[in-house]
């Protein structure tokens, strides 16, 4: 047998004892890019062979987190794709600007960059009184930090060229309370949204969102995980709701796509048009 | 003993002057080729990529950007969009991450080569050409050694030496040859129902 089939054996047990151990279960996540994390995490674990693992994962108490940190890595910063901000701000955000009360939901908010980034596109428009975000990850420490909102100063203002091409009218660093080398987003945004663990492998619909969104999530999933994530955004939406995506992801190999119609294609943002299943 | 195989795919990894090293690897194949052709070009910008649209002016397989679960197709020239990582998957379809940067590199062709190699093993072909950095040198080892066929760009005829260079240091490739040679090599070489490699 190669050495890549038994890492795979190696692999498959692993997450198998993952999930009955913990109930976090990885096992319909793209195996590709899942296999570099977990060879990242047994690496910095100071372990050879993925096996290693296995007792940690058990007994270790203080390993999960570590293990959760390593397996969904946060990659996100403010206004990531401004092209896609702008459009939500030019076409997409002005139709859901008639409801009483705009719910969003933010699938794998990582450490709170893009919903605050939301919250501030929200603020300029004029809509953020009467918005609500959701935001919710499977990764508690990503979600602390997200809940505290304190980013380093230098970050914000890198971010400040994407906030421009996003459409902003302001000055970035007027949402943030700068001390020292640190900033903190705004009460006022601060207090539109929610933090919640949330597993989108497990756990099911929790309200009735005018938006989703889920940028840069479902490429992580094999085929039969999006396919059940992109109902549960399905059924999450309102009929007439957006589902906003990252710009390389489709729902062109998933169940629900004709459930959904294209907004904007570049920008990957998809509206439910309430067809009968 | 298990017969020697045919080859199934062949990646490609490319820096600086990648896009006229691209242009002189694909412009000569011809349109019978028939593997699956995977690239990872470095580029600059995080937007919409052009390189698709450019490279497909230049040859006379279809060249198309590489989408999240899109099937692996032999015939087909498929560009890692820019930056993702570009993975294979099992059932040969691909997937992308936008996990840390290897290499200062996202797409990174260490990435790609070495989720490939998990893939097709034996049955893979690995190109690295010109560059500045040295990503791809971990991937073709892998590729190595997992049975598989490296070809390496001769430093002399590339833009940049620095991953060529670095590729042929750390690698026995199977072989080094002028930018102008490779596509006729590979040409042959998926031609190869594996016997002659033995």
């Amino acid at each position: 047998m190669r050495d890549a089939e038994i890492q795979e054996i190696e692999i498959s047990l692993f997450l198998e004892a993952l999930r009955l151990r913990h109930g976090y279960d990885f096992r319909n996540y793209a195996r590709a890019s899942l296999k570099r994390r977990i060879l990242g995490l047994a690496q910095s674990e100071g372990c050879v062979t993925v096996d290693a693992l296995i007792p940690r994962l058990l007994r270790d108490q203080g390993f999960l987190p570590r293990l959760l940190a390593r397996l969904s890595v946060p990659v996100t910063e403010l206004f990531r794709d401004p092209a896609v901000f702008l459009v939500l701000r030019d076409e997409v955000l002005p139709m859901l600007g008639s409801y009483p009360r705009i719910v969003f939901w933010q699938a794998g908010c990582a450490t709170g960059e893009e919903c605050y980034s939301l919250g501030i596109l929200l603020k300029e428009m004029g809509l953020l009184q009467k918005s609500q975000i959701y935001a919710t990850d499977i990764n508690d420490a990503a979600l602390a930090t997200a809940e505290e909102g304190i980013y380093p100063t230098r970050a914000i203002a890198e971010c400040e060229a994407s906030y421009r091409k996003a459409g902003g009218i302001g000055v970035i660093s007027e949402y943030f309370h700068s001390a020292y080398d640190y900033a903190k987003i705004t009460d006022e945004i601060r207090s539109h949204i929610v933090f919640a663990h949330h597993n989108l492998v497990t756990d099911g619909v929790f309200c009735e969102v005018h938006m989703v969104l889920c940028r840069n999530v479902l490429i992580y999933f094999d085929r039969n995980l999006q396919n059940r994530v992109a109902w549960l955004f399905h059924d999450s939406l309102v009929r007439g709701g957006f589902l906003c995506l990252g710009t390389r992801e489709t729902l062109q190999f998933a169940e629900v796509a004709n459930q959904f119609k294209t907004v904007h294609r570049d920008c990957r943002i998809f509206k439910k048009t309430g067809a009968t299943p | 003993m298990i017969p020697p195989q045919p080859f199934r795919a062949v990646v490609v990894g490319c820096s600086a002057g990648g896009l006229e090293a691209l242009r002189q690897l694909l412009g000569p194949l011809p349109a019978t080729f028939a593997l699956p052709i995977i690239v990872v070009a470095h580029t600059s910008t995080e937007g919409p990529s052009m390189l698709a649209c450019l490279l497909d002016r230049v040859t006379a397989l279809p060249v198309v950007e590489a989408e999240d679960k899109m099937p692996v197709e032999a015939g087909r020239v498929h560009i890692a969009p820019s930056g993702y990582h570009l993975l294979i998957e099992n059932d040969e379809t691909f997937s992308l991450s936008v996990d840390d940067k290897v290499c200062n590199s996202r797409p990174s062709i260490d990435v790609l080569f070495e989720s490939a190699a998990d893939v097709w093993s034996d049955r893979l072909i690995g190109v690295v050409l010109t560059g500045a950095n040295n990503d791809g040198t971990n991937g073709l080892k892998t590729i190595k050694t997992g049975g598989g066929y490296a070809i390496v760009e001769d430093p002399e005829t590339a833009f940049a030496k620095a991953m060529p260079a670095s590729a042929i240091a750390g690698v026995a490739a199977d072989c080094v040859l002028p930018l102008a040679a490779i596509a006729d090599h590979l040409t042959q070489l998926s031609m190869d129902d594996g016997r002659s490699r033995r």
